[in-house]
């Protein structure tokens, strides 16, 4: 459809959400991401049947970690959407990259940038 | 099984701070099925532990190993040749393998990373509840399989006390009353006679309350 979306996501294609675990989350905020966001399909629809209830669950333990060690919950968040709602998707990338410009950049990635330094 | 709880990220890294090598260990056992110490949660802690430093501007090393499991020599063995390496050891296994750890590891501080509970069972995903408290006389035969001793609140042998109201324990509307249950059971077994004895006073010597306990198997050692 060739909608636009912000061009600092990079894109990471699972077969599932229920693929996505605790510890994927916590890497890819430990190697610097600023933000990470899982978009899964509408609840009850899942083909696999209920990864994406499991995904949330993970999205809301890994929320729960970064908030206790001052890195900022806000920074992992899930969305549902069907496969065929382009324009949602390019709303929520939009509205995921204003979140995580709002909160700025993650500590860790300054912190690793003034270790290289 | 042993139940156990991860401790609070904060009481972890409090322990930990002061050093700059750390091992983390995990045990593929009790504390994998309670979802609280073993290869996924050693990731976790490691990951969460390494971002709380770096944003604290502290610069450290954090490993990750899953032993077996971390009450048998066997398995503890496997990391005494890298254990030199490391100032400090969080052990994700329940109170027996932190023990064990830290007596085979005599110059290395090994610190706890759960709380270890119970002996219990897994109800469901996500809900443990304690079955055992290891008193040395089962007595599980006489009551149809569930146990006065950890599931009563005052442990009582022979029936129910007083308190118990509606099926439920009088320190809380959430705890069956064992008794009821085991009432309940025997019935359905046709085994009401087995209530009807009376069970003497417990030899509380096995229990804890007698002292730190050990078994000995004289036909088995070598």
């Amino acid at each position: 459809m060739r909608l636009h979306y912000p061009s600092n996501i990079k894109i990471v294609k699972i077969p599932c959400t229920g693929k996505v675990d605790l510890i994927h989350l916590l890497r890819a905020m430990e190697k610097g991401a600023d933000g990470v966001y899982v978009v899964g399909c509408l609840e009850g629809a899942c083909q696999f049947i209920s990864g994406n209830i499991s995904a949330r669950k993970r999205v809301e333990q890994a929320q729960e970690i970064l908030e206790s060690i001052g890195i900022g919950g806000e920074r992992i968040q899930m969305y549902n959407l069907s496969s065929s709602e382009a324009p949602l998707f390019a709303q929520v990338a939009t509205e995921m990259t204003e979140k995580i410009k709002e909160m700025g950049p993650n500590p860790i990635r300054l912190a690793m940038k003034k270790k290289a330094a | 099984m042993i139940v156990a709880e991860k401790k609070p990220i904060e009481e972890i890294a409090e322990e930990v701070k002061e050093f700059n090598k750390i091992l983390i260990t995990g045990c593929n056992e009790c504390v994998t099925v309670c979802e609280a110490g073993g290869k996924k949660e050693v990731a976790v802690l490691a990951s969460t532990l390494r971002m709380y430093f770096m944003n604290q501007g502290k610069d450290l090393t954090i490993d990750e190993i899953t032993l077996e499991r971390q009450c048998d020599h066997e398995y503890l063995e496997e990391i005494r040749n890298v254990i030199d390496q490391y100032d400090a050891v969080i052990s994700l296994a329940c109170g027996v393998g932190v023990q064990f750890t830290a007596e085979k590891y005599l110059r290395t501080p090994v610190f706890p990373g759960v709380n270890t509970c119970f002996m219990g069972v897994s109800e469901e995903r996500g809900v443990w509840s304690e079955r055992c408290q290891g008193c040395g006389q089962c007595m599980l035969g006489k009551t149809a399989g569930i146990c006065p001793i950890s599931r009563c609140a005052k442990r009582l042998l022979n029936g129910p006390c007083g308190g118990s109201t509606q099926g439920k324990c009088e320190i809380s509307k959430d705890l069956d009353c064992a008794w009821q249950l085991i009432i309940d059971r025997l019935d359905e077994l046709g085994r009401m006679g087995d209530y009807e004895e009376i069970i003497p006073i417990k030899d509380w010597s096995t229990e804890r309350a007698g002292g730190p306990r050990k078994v000995v198997r004289e036909d088995v050692k070598i």
